[in-house]
């Protein structure tokens, strides 16, 4: 574990020239993960916009090894690697991460998750939640908030709740369960550090502002993720073996060592928002 | 009865194969009339019989996404479905042959629901003939167990997944004797699965990454193939294969003193003939009794019974049908709107015969209708004597 970002390794397995849009907070998020998991990795990525981000054939910015699937099958893709490198006794050690969007995962992907969790099959679940599917161009998913507009939410935004895949996910009693952000890299880092140590499934959800998506300026994603946790609206937690423990400014603010902030900032910076404002 | 010599389901005779062949990884999910295969392999893994990783998946869909990528790392795999499993399993069988992985899979043969109908026929794999994988279909158990073994090595000498078909009720669930060989003897004719990419953490790979439609230089200058690239290569050895199944069907015979015709197609009594029945599958075993019905009544008549569909012998039936007055072609599917898919593709084979035969499409036998010989001759005869010309398919016993 870590205390500051700068004990992070030095070591880069996303090369820069990505073609994440500026600003991204997935690429962020990425590149820290990837520190903590190392070389000795398999990242299965469905359609979402990390396939896009690694670049095109034949170049690729990722520095491990990289499986593309189909949409809906991370969990059983990784759940299939896994399967393979135990039954060929393979000598690497590799950690298997699926690595899928909200949209993989709480919408098309969410069978095959949710049976990978039930056998607790030993890989790490990623869902990095951008509250919508963006990379066919931002349409509605589970998990976009309420009242947000999307492309298939156009002029009302959505009338849905989102929908908690953290509740879901515990439901499936597995050892671990973590969220985290690209706005507190350290923590994000050292999460990805304890899942690697743990045995049986490891789900982590990130929290991802996305400038397009969200229509923000690509110069704020930090602090947009920072607003976020500040206002409560996303909250920092694991839940190791069913117990649940906050960490960061979520502790601070559950235990009042903090005050929550409003999230008229929070919304009013983002313009899927902007219908919200104008009722208020 | 020798030892070896098992009474055997064809289900059974399947997943006796998986176990021959000392699959590696399974994954598979229930479906009438594939069921048993499944159970059968848990069973063989639960006794410590067959050290194979096992994996209850929730789907079809998962079941060969675990194949998918259990293969990928390097294990040899097998799964079995049905119909709709198979139907469910459709966007994943592109990604199997696009992977290039040697994938096998048995398909009980059954009828695509709506309505329902857990009964035999073709529509299932038929369904899915364009998504890149070989299809070989059997006539009897021995059949299944033979062929699944040959095409463990067909897929890993080829890189391309195999579809094992089998009419389901009539050979899953009807019990024959079926020689088993020992593991030992089947590792000495399948030697071990080599992956093609090997997980490297030294040599990172982006495995099915997007790929664009005009080739693209790499880093090092050199020209990598475009989407298209990919494609045509993958057709290349699925035509490649139709030289590479007969050379393995005569290595099988040469080890296990069993083949099945030339490994593509199956015939019988063609030396005279100036008529022919056509089929796929286990029609093939009632077919050849309406040809010995024929045969009597001094009607000129052979039987080729297709095994591998895909790729589709074109040079072989051309061959065959050069000099033939009339083929009649039973089938257990339709490709809606316009005929048996045999059928069709048959005549797209006689395409460069002069004075290329009548074809005729004959369906029958769906949803697990009965079809008998007696059908079969008399409905051969009939064509052969033009007392049935509709000019478009005949639905056997159909109003
Ligand atoms: C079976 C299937 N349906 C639809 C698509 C089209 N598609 C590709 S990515 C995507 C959205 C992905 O959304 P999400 O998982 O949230 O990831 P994001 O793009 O937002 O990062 C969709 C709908 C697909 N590739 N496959
Ligand atoms: S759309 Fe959003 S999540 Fe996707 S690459 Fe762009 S910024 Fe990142
Ligand atoms: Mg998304």
């Amino acid at each position: 574990m870590i205390k500051q970002i700068t004990e992070l390794s030095e070591q880069e397995y996303l090369l820069c020239g990505t073609r994440a849009c500026s600003g991204c907070g997935l690429a962020i998020a990425y590149r820290h993960a990837l520190k903590a998991l190392g070389k000795n990795t398999i990242i299965v990525i469905p359609a979402c916009c990390a396939t896009v981000l690694q670049g095109m054939y034949p170049v690729s910015s990722a520095q491990v090894t990289i499986v593309n699937t189909a949409f809906e099958t991370t969990a059983s893709a990784a759940a299939g690697i896994y399967a393979g490198l135990q039954a060929t006794k393979n000598k690497h050690n590799f950690n298997v991460v699926g690595w899928a969007g909200d949209g993989g995962t709480v919408d098309i992907g969410l069978q095959a998750l949710s049976a990978a969790a039930e056998r607790n099959d030993n890989i790490i679940y990623v869902c990095y939640d951008n509250e919508a599917y963006m990379n066919t161009g931002t349409q509605r998913s589970g998990a976009t908030p309420e009242n947000a507009l999307t492309t298939t939410t156009p002029l009302f935004g959505k009338q849905h709740k989102k929908k908690d895949i953290i509740k879901i996910m515990e439901a499936h009693n597995i050892p671990y369960i973590a969220t985290c952000s690209p706005a507190y890299p350290v923590d994000l880092y050292n999460k990805f550090l304890k899942a690697k140590s743990i045995q049986g499934f490891k789900f982590i959800y990130i929290f991802i502002p996305c400038p397009p998506g969200w229509g923000f300026n690509p110069a704020q994603t930090i602090k947009i993720g920072k607003l976020a946790a500040e206002c409560g609206i996303f909250e920092l937690f694991e839940i190791i073996n069913g117990e649940k423990i906050y960490n960061g400014i979520t502790e601070r603010i559950k235990n009042n060592k903090q005050p929550k902030k409003n999230p008229v900032e929070y919304y009013s910076l983002q313009m899927r928002f902007k219908n919200l404002s104008k009722n208020k | 009865m020798a030892d070896d010599i098992k009474i055997l389901t064809g289900n059974y005779a399947a997943g006796y194969a998986a176990y021959s062949a000392m699959a590696q990884v399974v994954a598979a999910y229930p479906i009438t009339p594939q069921s048993p295969v499944v159970e059968l392999i848990s069973k063989l893994v639960e006794e410590k019989k067959l050290n194979c990783n096992f994996i209850n998946v929730e789907s079809e869909h998962s079941a060969l996404a675990v194949c998918i990528n259990a293969s990928l790392a390097g294990a040899r795999v097998f799964t079995a479905t049905s119909a709709n499993g198979l139907a469910l399993m459709h966007e994943l069988l592109h990604w199997a042959a696009g992977s290039r992985l040697p994938i096998v899979m048995c398909c009980a043969n059954r009828g695509m629901a709506a309505p329902w109908t857990i009964l035999n026929d073709q529509q299932d794999s038929i369904s899915q003939r364009d998504t890149g994988w070989i299809q070989l279909y059997c006539e009897d158990n021995q059949e299944i167990y033979d062929t699944v073994i040959q095409a463990y090595k067909i897929a890993e000498s080829l890189y391309l997944p195999v579809m094992v078909c089998y009419d389901g009720f009539i050979l899953s669930h009807r019990s024959m004797p079926v020689k088993i060989e020992t593991q030992k003897k089947i590792a000495e004719f399948l030697p071990e699965y080599q992956p093609l990419v090997e997980f490297n953490p030294d040599n990172p790979q982006n495995i099915n990454p997007v790929v664009l439609s005009e080739k693209m230089f790499n880093k090092n200058n050199e020209l990598k193939n475009g989407y298209m690239e990919f494609r045509k290569k993958l057709q290349d050895t699925l035509l490649e294969a139709l030289t590479i199944i007969p050379q393995i069907n005569n290595e099988y015979l040469q080890k296990f003193n069993r083949c099945y015709g030339d490994g593509l197609i199956k015939s019988y009594k063609l030396n005279d003939a100036e008529y022919l029945i056509i089929t796929l599958g286990s029609l093939g075993a009632e077919a050849l009794e309406a040809i010995e019905l024929l045969r009597k009544k001094n009607i000129k008549i052979g039987l080729v019974n297709v095994k591998t569909y895909r790729p589709f012998p074109k040079t072989k039936i051309l061959e065959i049908l050069k000099n033939k007055k009339t083929a009649v072609v039973f089938e257990k599917n339709i490709s809606y709107g316009f005929e048996g898919a045999l059928s069709a593709d048959i005549k797209a084979a006689v395409y460069e015969i002069n004075n290329a035969p009548k074809i005729q499409s004959v369906i029958c036998g769906l949803g697990g209708r009965n079809v008998s010989f007696y059908e079969i001759a008399d409905t051969t005869e009939k064509i052969i004597k033009n007392e049935i010309s509709d000019n478009r398919e005949y639905w056997l016993r159909t109003d």
